[in-house]
Protein backbone atom coordinates (compact mmCIF):
# COMPACT_ATOMS: atom_id res chain seq x y z
CA UNK A 1 0.00 0.00 0.00
CA UNK A 2 3.10 2.53 1.03
CA UNK A 3 4.77 1.55 -2.00
CA UNK A 4 1.56 2.27 -4.11
CA UNK A 5 1.03 5.39 -2.70
CA UNK A 6 4.37 6.66 -3.18
CA UNK A 7 4.43 5.32 -6.82
CA UNK A 8 1.53 7.11 -6.88
CA UNK A 9 2.59 10.40 -5.50
CA UNK A 10 5.52 10.26 -8.06
CA UNK A 11 3.53 10.20 -10.85
CA UNK A 12 1.80 13.68 -9.73
CA UNK A 13 5.16 15.79 -9.49
CA UNK A 14 5.15 18.32 -11.75
CA UNK A 15 8.30 16.98 -13.12
CA UNK A 16 7.68 13.46 -13.46
CA UNK A 17 4.45 14.68 -15.51
CA UNK A 18 6.62 16.77 -17.97
CA UNK A 19 8.70 13.98 -19.44
CA UNK A 20 5.84 13.06 -21.52
CA UNK A 21 3.56 15.74 -23.27
CA UNK A 22 0.47 16.00 -21.61
CA UNK A 23 -1.60 16.52 -24.17
CA UNK A 24 -4.10 18.66 -21.58
CA UNK A 25 -1.16 21.39 -20.96
CA UNK A 26 -3.03 24.62 -22.69
CA UNK A 27 0.04 25.26 -24.11
CA UNK A 28 0.39 22.06 -26.71
CA UNK A 29 -3.32 22.33 -26.58
CA UNK A 30 -3.15 25.32 -28.49
CA UNK A 31 -0.88 23.62 -31.43
CA UNK A 32 -2.52 19.82 -30.76
CA UNK A 33 -6.33 20.56 -30.34
CA UNK A 34 -6.54 17.31 -27.82
CA UNK A 35 -4.62 15.05 -30.29
CA UNK A 36 -1.98 12.52 -29.08
CA UNK A 37 1.45 13.32 -28.71
CA UNK A 38 3.64 10.44 -29.83
CA UNK A 39 7.16 10.24 -28.52
CA UNK A 40 9.77 9.72 -31.65
CA UNK A 41 10.78 11.10 -35.29
CA UNK A 42 11.80 14.73 -33.17
CA UNK A 43 15.08 14.45 -31.85
CA UNK A 44 16.48 17.79 -29.47
CA UNK A 45 20.05 18.23 -28.96
CA UNK A 46 21.12 19.89 -26.49
CA UNK A 47 24.19 19.90 -24.26
CA UNK A 48 24.53 18.12 -21.64
CA UNK A 49 25.72 21.19 -19.16
CA UNK A 50 25.53 25.20 -19.96
CA UNK A 51 27.12 27.14 -16.82
CA UNK A 52 25.10 29.97 -18.43
CA UNK A 53 21.49 29.94 -19.15
CA UNK A 54 22.09 32.90 -21.11
CA UNK A 55 22.92 31.37 -24.54
CA UNK A 56 22.46 27.65 -24.96
CA UNK A 57 22.67 26.27 -28.36
CA UNK A 58 20.40 23.68 -29.43
CA UNK A 59 19.33 21.50 -32.04
CA UNK A 60 16.15 20.46 -33.27
CA UNK A 61 15.74 17.48 -36.21
CA UNK A 62 12.44 15.31 -37.02
CA UNK A 63 12.76 12.59 -39.58
CA UNK A 64 10.74 13.31 -42.47
CA UNK A 65 11.33 13.09 -46.22
CA UNK A 66 10.03 16.84 -46.36
CA UNK A 67 7.94 15.83 -49.97
CA UNK A 68 4.88 17.55 -50.48
CA UNK A 69 3.19 14.64 -49.21
CA UNK A 70 5.16 14.66 -46.29
CA UNK A 71 6.15 16.85 -44.63
CA UNK A 72 6.74 18.93 -40.87
CA UNK A 73 4.44 21.77 -40.56
CA UNK A 74 5.60 23.36 -37.47
CA UNK A 75 7.91 22.75 -34.43
CA UNK A 76 6.94 23.78 -30.91
CA UNK A 77 9.23 24.16 -28.51
CA UNK A 78 8.48 24.60 -24.69
CA UNK A 79 10.70 24.71 -21.49
CA UNK A 80 10.10 23.69 -17.96
CA UNK A 81 11.02 26.15 -16.14
CA UNK A 82 10.71 29.59 -18.11
CA UNK A 83 8.42 31.92 -17.42
CA UNK A 84 7.47 32.09 -20.85
CA UNK A 85 7.20 28.24 -21.25
CA UNK A 86 6.58 28.44 -25.35
CA UNK A 87 10.06 29.56 -26.28
CA UNK A 88 9.57 29.37 -29.86
CA UNK A 89 7.44 28.25 -32.68
CA UNK A 90 8.94 27.34 -36.27
CA UNK A 91 6.70 27.05 -39.29
CA UNK A 92 8.39 25.04 -42.20
CA UNK A 93 7.19 23.24 -45.51
CA UNK A 94 7.79 21.10 -48.30
CA UNK A 95 10.07 23.98 -49.55
CA UNK A 96 12.56 23.88 -46.36
CA UNK A 97 14.00 20.29 -47.75
CA UNK A 98 15.43 19.14 -44.36
CA UNK A 99 13.73 19.31 -41.10
CA UNK A 100 16.34 20.81 -38.80
CA UNK A 101 16.56 23.92 -36.82
CA UNK A 102 19.43 25.19 -34.89
CA UNK A 103 19.34 28.23 -32.41
CA UNK A 104 19.94 29.14 -29.31
CA UNK A 105 17.94 29.59 -26.48
CA UNK A 106 17.62 30.94 -22.76
CA UNK A 107 17.04 28.63 -20.00
CA UNK A 108 15.53 29.34 -16.36
CA UNK A 109 17.54 26.66 -14.45
CA UNK A 110 18.31 22.70 -15.16
CA UNK A 111 15.46 21.49 -16.49
CA UNK A 112 13.37 19.52 -19.80
CA UNK A 113 13.13 21.29 -23.17
CA UNK A 114 10.56 19.60 -25.17
CA UNK A 115 9.78 20.16 -28.59
CA UNK A 116 6.45 18.98 -30.39
CA UNK A 117 6.61 18.54 -34.26
CA UNK A 118 3.30 18.46 -36.24
CA UNK A 119 3.45 16.51 -39.63
CA UNK A 120 1.34 17.49 -43.19
CA UNK A 121 -0.76 14.11 -42.11
CA UNK A 122 -2.17 16.10 -38.55
CA UNK A 123 -0.07 13.32 -36.51
CA UNK A 124 1.98 15.10 -33.48
CA UNK A 125 5.76 13.61 -32.48
CA UNK A 126 7.85 14.95 -29.43
CA UNK A 127 11.15 14.62 -27.69
CA UNK A 128 12.56 16.06 -25.05
CA UNK A 129 16.22 17.06 -23.35
CA UNK A 130 17.58 17.42 -20.09
CA UNK A 131 20.11 19.77 -19.59
CA UNK A 132 21.85 21.13 -16.30
CA UNK A 133 22.56 24.97 -16.04
CA UNK A 134 24.96 26.08 -13.50
CA UNK A 135 23.76 29.93 -13.96
CA UNK A 136 19.99 30.29 -14.99
CA UNK A 137 18.82 33.28 -17.00
CA UNK A 138 15.87 35.76 -17.30
CA UNK A 139 15.16 35.96 -13.34
CA UNK A 140 18.66 37.25 -12.90
CA UNK A 141 19.41 40.47 -11.54
CA UNK A 142 22.02 41.95 -14.04
CA UNK B 1 18.94 46.52 -36.11
CA UNK B 2 21.84 45.04 -37.99
CA UNK B 3 22.05 41.53 -39.31
CA UNK B 4 24.27 38.71 -40.73
CA UNK B 5 22.84 36.84 -42.89
CA UNK B 6 24.68 33.67 -44.36
CA UNK B 7 23.66 31.71 -47.11
CA UNK B 8 25.77 30.24 -50.24
CA UNK B 9 25.95 32.17 -53.28
CA UNK B 10 25.06 30.17 -55.74
CA UNK B 11 23.51 26.56 -55.54
CA UNK B 12 22.30 23.66 -58.24
CA UNK B 13 18.74 23.31 -58.89
CA UNK B 14 17.36 21.42 -55.98
CA UNK B 15 20.29 21.28 -53.36
CA UNK B 16 19.38 22.01 -49.87
CA UNK B 17 20.96 24.92 -49.04
CA UNK B 18 21.88 26.24 -44.89
CA UNK B 19 20.33 29.69 -44.04
CA UNK B 20 21.80 31.51 -41.16
CA UNK B 21 20.73 34.15 -39.33
CA UNK B 22 21.86 36.11 -37.08
CA UNK B 23 19.90 39.65 -35.56
CA UNK B 24 21.51 42.19 -33.34
CA UNK B 25 18.69 42.72 -30.74
CA UNK B 26 19.09 42.70 -27.21
CA UNK B 27 16.09 40.40 -26.73
CA UNK B 28 14.69 42.04 -23.59
CA UNK B 29 12.97 39.56 -21.17
CA UNK B 30 10.77 42.03 -19.18
CA UNK B 31 12.25 40.74 -16.04
CA UNK B 32 15.25 42.33 -15.57
CA UNK B 33 15.56 45.53 -13.21
CA UNK B 34 17.58 48.49 -14.18
CA UNK B 35 20.09 50.68 -11.76
CA UNK B 36 16.96 52.41 -10.13
CA UNK B 37 14.40 49.38 -9.59
CA UNK B 38 12.68 49.99 -12.64
CA UNK B 39 11.59 46.90 -14.78
CA UNK B 40 13.33 46.92 -17.97
CA UNK B 41 10.20 46.93 -20.67
CA UNK B 42 10.03 43.91 -22.75
CA UNK B 43 11.08 43.90 -26.09
CA UNK B 44 11.63 40.88 -28.01
CA UNK B 45 11.41 39.77 -31.71
CA UNK B 46 8.34 38.18 -32.55
CA UNK B 47 8.24 37.33 -35.92
CA UNK B 48 11.13 36.15 -38.38
CA UNK B 49 10.43 35.37 -41.69
CA UNK B 50 12.19 34.31 -44.97
CA UNK B 51 10.41 34.20 -48.03
CA UNK B 52 11.87 32.90 -51.67
CA UNK B 53 11.10 35.14 -54.64
CA UNK B 54 8.19 35.95 -53.25
CA UNK B 55 6.71 32.62 -51.35
CA UNK B 56 7.33 32.50 -47.60
CA UNK B 57 9.55 29.81 -47.07
CA UNK B 58 10.42 29.81 -42.87
CA UNK B 59 8.60 31.43 -40.05
CA UNK B 60 9.35 31.57 -36.61
CA UNK B 61 7.66 33.29 -33.61
CA UNK B 62 10.25 34.25 -31.31
CA UNK B 63 9.91 34.87 -27.69
CA UNK B 64 11.77 35.90 -24.28
CA UNK B 65 13.10 32.54 -23.88
CA UNK B 66 15.53 32.73 -27.66
CA UNK B 67 19.09 34.23 -26.45
CA UNK B 68 19.73 38.04 -27.07
CA UNK B 69 21.24 38.61 -30.61
CA UNK B 70 18.92 35.47 -32.07
CA UNK B 71 20.50 33.34 -34.19
CA UNK B 72 18.92 30.79 -36.48
CA UNK B 73 19.81 28.72 -38.68
CA UNK B 74 17.32 26.38 -41.38
CA UNK B 75 17.51 24.70 -44.84
CA UNK B 76 15.43 25.55 -48.22
CA UNK B 77 15.81 24.35 -51.51
CA UNK B 78 17.29 26.25 -53.95
CA UNK B 79 15.06 26.19 -56.92
CA UNK B 80 15.19 29.55 -58.75
CA UNK B 81 17.55 32.29 -59.25
CA UNK B 82 16.45 35.64 -56.91
CA UNK B 83 15.93 36.76 -53.39
CA UNK B 84 15.80 35.40 -50.37
CA UNK B 85 13.94 38.35 -48.28
CA UNK B 86 14.34 38.37 -44.42
CA UNK B 87 11.50 40.30 -42.26
CA UNK B 88 11.56 40.78 -38.68
CA UNK B 89 10.07 42.87 -36.25
CA UNK B 90 9.70 43.47 -32.57
CA UNK B 91 7.50 44.23 -29.58
CA UNK B 92 8.32 48.40 -30.06
CA UNK B 93 7.43 47.71 -33.53
CA UNK B 94 11.00 47.66 -34.82
CA UNK B 95 11.26 46.72 -38.60
CA UNK B 96 14.03 44.76 -40.15
CA UNK B 97 14.49 43.74 -43.27
CA UNK B 98 17.16 42.18 -45.28
CA UNK B 99 17.63 40.79 -49.05
CA UNK B 100 20.17 38.28 -50.25
CA UNK B 101 20.90 36.80 -53.57
CA UNK B 102 20.86 33.35 -54.97
CA UNK B 103 22.36 31.73 -57.96
CA UNK B 104 20.62 28.74 -59.02
CA UNK B 105 22.63 26.99 -62.24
Amino acid sequence: MKRRRFLAGLAALPGAALAQVDPLDPLVWVVTNGAQVKQGKVTVELPQLADNGNSVPIKITVDSPMTEADHVKSIHLYSEKNPVRNMANFYLGPRAGKAEINSRVRLAGSQKVTAVAKLSDGSFWYDTASIVVTLSACLDES
Amino acid sequence: MAARIQLPASAKRGEIVEVKVLIQHPMETGYRHDDVGHLIKRNVINVLSCRYNGVEVFRADLSSGIAANPYVQFYTVADKSGELEFYWIDDEGMQGSEKQPIQVT
